[in-house]
């Protein structure tokens, strides 16, 4: 057996054979489906679409399933995971808003305006920023910027005010876009700025030899020339954002509740619990069936929104591909 | 217009650097120009400032609380942060996971890259395979954690955690290195593909007119001048794997000690790693223990900076590269 494997592999037998380690990771994606989805069809076939609606409150639905029996009734599955999703929405799409905003700025420095010896440094502290565990920026969230808005942010007044549906304790929407930005904020600029490297110098150079400031050059021909580009890093972004489960749980209040965006200033410090951050929430309480049914349905739902979104980046960069730079 | 300088005249030769040695001056630009100016380079800083912020603040909290024997000593169960020990277990979890989850994702990624740079016959296989570690890089890490969980707790893989006949708990090295290679596998596609595209293809002809087959140039010509972005690559996915947290919760268990169980011992068995460990003696977990925390995360962090640097070094190592080094940022 060794011996037949020493020999010279043929072409075609390794062809054959790194074709079907390329394959396996295929098969883990449906796989991962199926599991997810087998796991988590006692909720969809006895929720149905009212899984994904509003209504009570999901701490005491969830609260609720942890007691039942191994075999419950259809009716202990019904849950309203609505404030996850309201709450996934407005962190997600806040932190990509403004991470798109600073990385874009950022990349436009770093590639154009920066003198070298600052490119030099940036470029390390980027890819540190990249690596650095969530864990830690949600450490502190937790133990110096969840005390430090209790004490200087929120006056009582405010927190009395809300006092009969929700605690105010510092952690919420607002910490939670603030470290979810912070997260993505590195891996938006990295992308954008290995995009703009590949521009080919040209063509900004003829867009400044026709009289545009180098500024308006970058913003017309370098970030036009590069959508795609932008397009794809804001997908994976949001994906990242989406999916982020621990910091979350650490620094979001530790309530599930819709934050209502009429409440004014009180709307940023309202508690709010992603997806992600439910499933690690409820992580000791999976072996109730009906528990481990919702938590599944809901990593079925992340895992549609992450194809959404790789689905959604490739039809939007179709039309642009004739602008498309090699990169 | 009279008064603003000259644009100096387009060069021949392509100037080392872009960007400068063509000031324009700032003073002539519309006011609005100038404010993105300058947001662009407060935005610049400001990344900066993070960094630095971050980086200060484990720092001294790390000269504060991290003492030499909370490296070597054991954690044990206790309410007052005295007597609760140190993390020696969570840093030997972190290495065991680290390597598990490299030792598998390191010969899928570059085997997979291979194939689809090299072969990728049908296309539409190699379409698929490269959206799939499209699909599995934007995939959020506790999805992939309640994969693990649901896969492995069918009783056909109890031998890789421990349990009952019929069912296991699903929770053990193995289990959760085996999906911690998910989040390497990435990287590594990533950095090993673009090493194969930058990989001349004269490198491959010349063998090939020495009479090699294709797979022999492969394996002698074609991953030997890659290795430095397989390395880099590896590199960053374990910085993947060292900072993820949520596989570690629902996959490993992290239970205090490393549990020695089932029939592979410390393999099957549960146990911590620093990410989990700072997770848990946060206000967040159980033991609340904020000294233990900082300490363990002022060494997580210096493993992740140790790492960065390394990402840097292993592009360098053995002579000059066979093609310009890879100077992109994104993995």
């Amino acid at each position: 057996m060794l011996e037949r494997l020493r020999r010279p592999w043929s072409d075609h037998r390794a062809e054959q054979l790194l074709g079907a380690v390329a394959c396996l990771l295929a098969i883990g994606i449906v796989l991962m489906i199926v599991f997810i989805v087998r796991g988590a069809w006692p909720t969809f076939s006895h929720d149905g679409a009212s899984f994904l609606g509003s209504g009570g409150d999901l701490d005491n639905q969830v609260g609720a399933m942890i007691n039942t029996t191994a075999h419950p009734p259809a009716s202990a599955y019904a849950v309203h995971i609505w404030p996850l999703i309201w709450g996934t929405l407005l962190t997600a799409g806040f932190a990509v808003l403004f991470g798109l905003a600073i990385a874009i700025a950022t990349a436009i420095f770093i590639v154009d305006f920066a003198p070298p010896i600052v490119q030099r440094t940036m470029k390390p502290v980027i890819r540190l920023l990249a690596a650095i565990p969530g864990v830690l920026y949600g450490l502190i969230g937790i133990l110096v910027l969840v005390p430090f808005i209790e004490n200087n942010l929120l006056s009582t007044a405010e927190e009395n005010s809300v006092i009969n549906v929700i605690q105010l304790t510092g952690g919420g929407l607002g910490l939670t876009i603030l470290l979810v930005t912070l997260m993505i904020t590195p891996i938006l600029t990295a992308l954008i700025t290995d995009a703009l490297e590949s521009v080919p110098r040209p063509w900004r150079e003829g867009a400044i030899a026709l009289g545009l400031n180098p500024l308006r050059a970058t913003i017309a021909v370098s970030l036009r020339a590069i959508r795609p580009a932008i397009v794809a890093a804001t997908a994976l972004a949001a994906a990242r954002g989406i999916g982020e489960a621990v910091v979350v749980s650490m620094v979001s209040g530790g309530k599930t509740f819709a934050p209502n965006p009429a409440d004014g200033k009180i709307f940023f410090f309202e508690p709010v619990e992603t997806l992600a951050s439910e499933i690690v929430r409820q992580a000791e309480n999976l072996s109730a069936p009906a528990v481990h049914s919702t938590m599944y349905a809901i990593a079925a739902l992340l895992l549609f929104s992450s194809f959404v979104l790789s689905l959604a980046s490739y039809l939007i960069r179709l039309p642009m591909r004739r602008y498309q730079v090699s990169n | 217009m009279a008064s603003a300088e000259p644009l100096s005249p387009p060069r021949l030769a392509p100037p080392p650097r872009r960007g400068h040695g063509r000031r324009s001056p700032l003073r002539s630009w519309r006011p609005r120009d100038q404010i993105v100016f300058v947001l662009a380079w407060t935005a610049g800083i400001a990344l900066c400032a993070v960094l630095l912020a971050v980086l200060a603040f484990f720092a001294v909290e790390g000269i504060e609380y991290l003492r030499p024997s909370l490296l070597v000593t054991h954690p044990s169960p206790s309410v007052n942060q005295a007597g609760s020990g140190g993390f020696l277990d969570a840093i030997e979890g972190t290495v065991l996971l680290g390597a598990i989850g490299l030792l598998i994702a390191v010969p899928v990624g570059v085997v997979t890259a291979v194939w689809v740079i090299e072969f990728g016959r049908p296309r539409w296989l190699g379409r698929i395979v490269e959206s799939t570690v499209e699909i599995i890089a934007g995939t959020p890490d506790i999805v992939i954690a309640i994969f693990g969980l649901a896969l492995f707790q069918l009783g056909f893989f109890s031998f890789l955690s421990f349990g009952e006949p019929g069912g296991a708990f699903g929770r053990s090295f193995l289990t959760a290195g085996a999906m911690m290679s998910f989040l390497a596998i990435p990287p590594i596609y990533t950095a090993t593909r673009n090493g194969l595209l930058a990989t001349p293809r004269q490198m491959r002809e010349a063998s090939y007119a020495l009479g090699k087959t294709r797979i022999a140039t492969i394996r002698r010509v074609v991953l030997p001048a890659v290795r430095r972005d397989i390395a880099t690559g590896s590199t960053l996915g374990l910085a993947r794997i060292i900072g993820d947290t949520a596989i570690v919760i629902l996959l490993l268990g992290s239970t205090l000690r490393l549990q020695s169980e089932g029939i592979f011992g410390f393999l099957s068995g549960t146990g911590s790693t620093l990410t989990s460990y700072i997770y848990n003696n946060s206000p967040a977990g159980d033991g609340n223990a904020a000294q233990k925390a900082y300490a363990a995360a002022a060494v997580l962090l210096l493993l992740v900076v140790g790492l960065n640097w390394a990402v840097g070094r292993v592009g360098k190592i053995g002579g000059p590269p066979l093609h310009p080094p890879s100077r992109r940022l994104g993995a």
